[in-house]
């Protein structure tokens, strides 16, 4: 599973790249949104794959079984996309508020901090 | 010409009063190290500044660094007791005290430094006083440009020096000049060092080819031309390779590369003096002149030649800054420096001419003048070779018969024949104006009938230079030698060539010039370099920005993979069950949608597709929590999408959507190399102690079950209140994006 793993998340990250490169910026959050999904699954993957065994301690017990999955990388990856949703947001504002302003989702027209000069 | 106004009451105002009683106290202070360094004695003094970079504030003082000291502090306050009547009664006058006592303080910084890297502090301290002062009218265009000029040569100087600094450091094994045990001559590094130290030495001294910057910064006020651009700043460089000399000197590539450049700066500049008709230009050159001959003998390096160069430095000083001094009086005596029209000057200004005199007569080297004795003892210096003999003593001689004739244009011509009409009629300067010359020509004169006066001085200077005692003789005249001879044919030659000075300048006024308008084309070429790299790099558009930030990262991460050689295990698909396959087509083929679609809906379900494929990966690794997030935060994405949408325009409406292969390929090598690092990583053993930590802890310590729901809000609930607070600034940073659309322009 470890490689089918890699493969997924090297497919997600290419298509994240390719979508960031576009010139329509709704393409770029596409991107966006993808890079954290990778993003997401590179970290919980490089904690360990436990099958099916959630990190939880069963009554009684002080400590939990052998084999349950690793917690830490579940605890990073929740903040990870709580705070990704925050910057998809954002980002999603900031695309909603240049379009009103400029008229374009162009980024190659959206040229008010380096105008058009003398290139 | 200059803009000369006279207000002699500047020196009973605070400003102009410390501007005289700084330097001359100091100068008495550092009087009282005389008998200590003339019996051979060092003071060294050294506190701690950053210790954890062996920078110390060390204070060195010997015959080298109180040499300068006293001419630091003496020519000061003869200069500043002479401003407060050249610039008194300018309105910036302030401005120009605060500029000349911070440049002294750097001068005095950089002689006393023991360590390098304060050496080096206190030498852009003079870089940047130095620009300060030659704009000093920084109404004009001209003393703009010269003073960058200025900056700009003597900066990059600099940072060489900087360079060369770092490297001796890295051979010496320390910083401080005192700690610099045996010379560096065998060491790997020695010619790196070398030549950046040169560098850093030539552009301050203005040698051939960097000599340019000097003539031009006389478009400062004369007293500065007087006190930083002839006696004290210029001499910086010299003063570095006499420093250096101990533990970079007497080696092929020193004596060569000093010898030659400063011999070819000492005749260049002597055969341009001639050319010009500006007197204070003719000074410039012939203290290019001067500085040539100090680096050319303190790169034939022997015990004599040393000697000779101390006794020289100590001479110019005096004679070239009372020159100076006197041209400001005579500018503002007669409103011009012209020396065509300069003549008959004497009989109105009769202390003015007695100290130019003086002061030329030891420029001319005529006895029984200071300079007499500094040209006689580099003539024996230079005869004395083995090497180089006949280059060295004809470039002293060149150089000496053409200062003879600059010191009749100077300071003979407008002072004899008959009055010439000039802008004002001549009068004599105030006596703070006076005073300066007068003083520094009375001491030439002092020095040579008893240079005795001096050896206290020029001894334990030699000494310094050579690193080893030195036995110094100076005397006015004791038999007729070789060094006489030549003397005498020095007196025959300039004689000559200041009678026939005229036509030569006529001569040579036809050359073409060469340096100046070439450092305009350099900068000219900076300029449009920049331009065409800006335009190049900064084309405004965000996908090329973007494209040149993946790509950097490919490049890196490539590097990173090759050069951990890491090898990867064959694939492993044992443990593969249908869900596993399912899930990873049902992710490939919603990020392909979302990359390929041209419908805007279709996008955003195919994301959704991704997100809850990667939510099924977390349920399926006991990751419930993760899950569960996961899939609140995909609606929240679906929902705000939606919104949005209805405002937005359909994708690529207005663009060109073509396949981007250039893209593709970097966005697959990405990807790839992802991937790799991915596999690398599961590859290798996991550190598992943290998570045992949380494991046996977060029943005992936080009394929660859910381990992870334990880390988040018991042992890492800081960072998940950080967490909250990215949101919440998220919201407030949207609210604030949102408000503004009101009243937007179209």
């Amino acid at each position: 599973m470890e490689f089918l793993m890699a493969l997924m998340v090297g497919a997600l990250v290419s298509a994240a790249v390719y979508l960031m490169l576009a010139r329509d910026v709704l393409r770029f959050l596409f991107g966006l949104v993808l890079v954290s999904n990778a993003a997401n699954l590179l970290i919980f993957a490089s904690g360990g794959l436990t099958p099916e065994a959630p990190p939880l301690v069963p009554e009684g017990l002080k400590a939990p079984p052998p084999d349950v999955a690793n917690a830490l990388p579940q605890a990073l990856v929740l903040t990870a996309i709580v705070i990704g949703f925050g910057l998809f947001a954002f980002a999603l504002i900031l695309i909603y508020r240049s379009y009103q302003t400029m008229g374009t989702l162009d980024s190659d027209r959206m040229r008010l901090a380096e105008p058009e000069g003398r290139d | 010409m200059a803009a000369t106004q006279t207000d002699s009451r500047a020196l009973t105002r605070p400003a102009g009063l410390i501007s005289v009683a700084v330097p001359l106290a100091l100068f008495g202070w550092f009087l009282q190290f005389l008998p200590e360094i003339a019996a051979g004695g060092t003071v060294v003094y050294r506190i701690d500044w950053v210790p954890s970079l062996e920078v110390g504030l060390g204070v060195l003082l010997d015959g080298l660094s109180l040499t300068f000291a006293l001419l630091i502090t003496g020519i000061g306050a003869l200069v500043t007791l002479y401003s407060t009547s050249y610039l008194g009664g300018h309105r910036d006058y302030g401005r120009f005290v605060c500029y000349i006592l911070a440049f002294m303080g750097g001068m005095l910084g950089l002689v006393l430094s023991d360590n390098l890297l304060s050496l080096f502090v206190f030498w852009e301290v003079t870089t940047i006083s130095s620009y300060l002062l030659i704009g000093f009218d920084a109404d004009r265009g001209t003393a703009r440009r010269n003073a960058l000029q200025a900056l700009l040569v003597t900066a990059t100087g600099g940072l060489a020096f900087l360079a060369g600094i770092i490297l001796i450091g890295m051979a010496a094994g320390t910083f401080d000049i005192s700690g610099i045990g045996e010379p560096l001559a065998s060491h790997p590094l020695y010619l790196p060092i070398f030549l950046l130290v040169v560098a850093g030495a030539f552009t301050k001294s203005a040698q051939v080819p960097f000599h340019f910057w000097l003539p031009n910064a006389m478009a400062a006020p004369t007293p500065v031309s007087a006190y930083l651009h002839s006696a004290t700043m210029v001499k910086g460089g010299v003063y570095l390779l006499a420093r250096m000399n101990p533990s970079l000197g007497g080696t092929d590539p020193w004596f060569w590369t000093l010898v030659l450049f400063g011999g070819v700066t000492a005749v260049f500049a002597s055969v341009m003096a001639l050319r010009q008709t500006d007197i204070k230009q003719v000074l410039a050159y012939t203290t290019l002149m001067a500085l040539g001959t100090l680096i050319m003998f303190i790169g034939v390096g022997t015990e004599y030649a040393v000697q000779a160069a101390m006794a020289f430095l100590v001479v110019h000083s005096l004679y070239k800054a009372a020159l100076f001094l006197m041209i400001g009086v005579v500018d503002h005596g007669t409103g011009t420096r012209d020396a065509r029209v300069l003549r008959g000057l004497g009989r109105a200004m009769p202390v003015t001419m007695v100290a130019a005199m003086l002061a030329a007569l030891s420029m001319a080297g005529v006895p029984p003048l200071f300079g007499f004795v500094g040209k006689e003892f580099l003539y024996k210096a230079a005869l004395d070779l083995d090497v180089g003999r006949l280059w060295v003593t004809g470039c002293a001689f060149a150089a000496s018969a053409l200062m003879f004739a600059a010191a009749g244009i100077v300071a003979w011509r407008p002072f004899m024949g008959k009055p010439a009409d000039t802008p004002t009629a001549p009068h004599e300067g105030p006596w703070p104006m006076l005073a300066g010359p007068l003083v520094l020509a009375l001491l030439g004169l002092a020095l040579g009938i008893m240079p005795d006066l001096a050896e206290p001085l020029v001894r334990p200077a030699t000494a310094a230079v050579l690193g080893v005692a030195a036995k110094v003789d100076l005397y006015l005249f004791r038999t007729v030698n070789a060094a006489f001879v030549l003397s005498l044919l020095t007196f025959a030659a300039g004689f000559a060539l200041y009678l026939s000075h005229a036509r030569l300048r006529a001569g040579l006024s036809r050359t073409p010039k060469l340096f100046d308008p070439g450092w305009d084309r350099l900068m000219d070429l900076v300029a449009a370099g920049s331009t065409a790299l800006t335009g190049a790099i900064q084309t405004g558009r965000l996908r090329r920005y973007i494209f040149v930030t993946f790509a950097t990262l490919a490049a890196v991460l490539s590097v990173a993979l090759w050069r951990a050689e890491v090898t990867l295990a064959a694939p492993d698909f044992d443990d593969l069950r249908a869900k596993h396959w399912s899930v990873l087509i049902f992710i490939m083929a919603g990020a392909l949608l979302t990359a390929f679609t041209r419908s805007r809906m279709t996008a955003v379900a195919a994301l959704g597709v991704v997100g809850i494929g990667v939510a099924l990966i977390f349920i399926m690794f006991g990751a419930p929590d993760v899950a569960i997030t996961q899939l609140l935060i995909e609606v929240l994405q679906v929902v705000l999408f939606a919104v949005a949408m209805l405002k937005l325009p359909h994708l690529g409406r207005d663009m060109n959507t073509r396949p981007r292969a250039w893209d593709a390929v970097l966005a697959l090598a990405i990807g790839g190399l992802t991937a790799t690092i991915l596999i690398a990583v599961m590859a290798t053993p996991l550190d598992l102690r943290l998570t045992a930590f949380f494991e046996a802890a977060s029943v005992p310590l936080a009394h929660g079950r859910n381990i992870v729901n334990v880390i988040l809000v018991d042992f890492r609930a800081l960072d998940t209140f950080g967490e909250i607070a990215v949101v919440a600034v998220a919201a407030l940073g949207a609210w604030a994006v949102l408000r503004g659309t009101r009243g937007a322009r179209p």
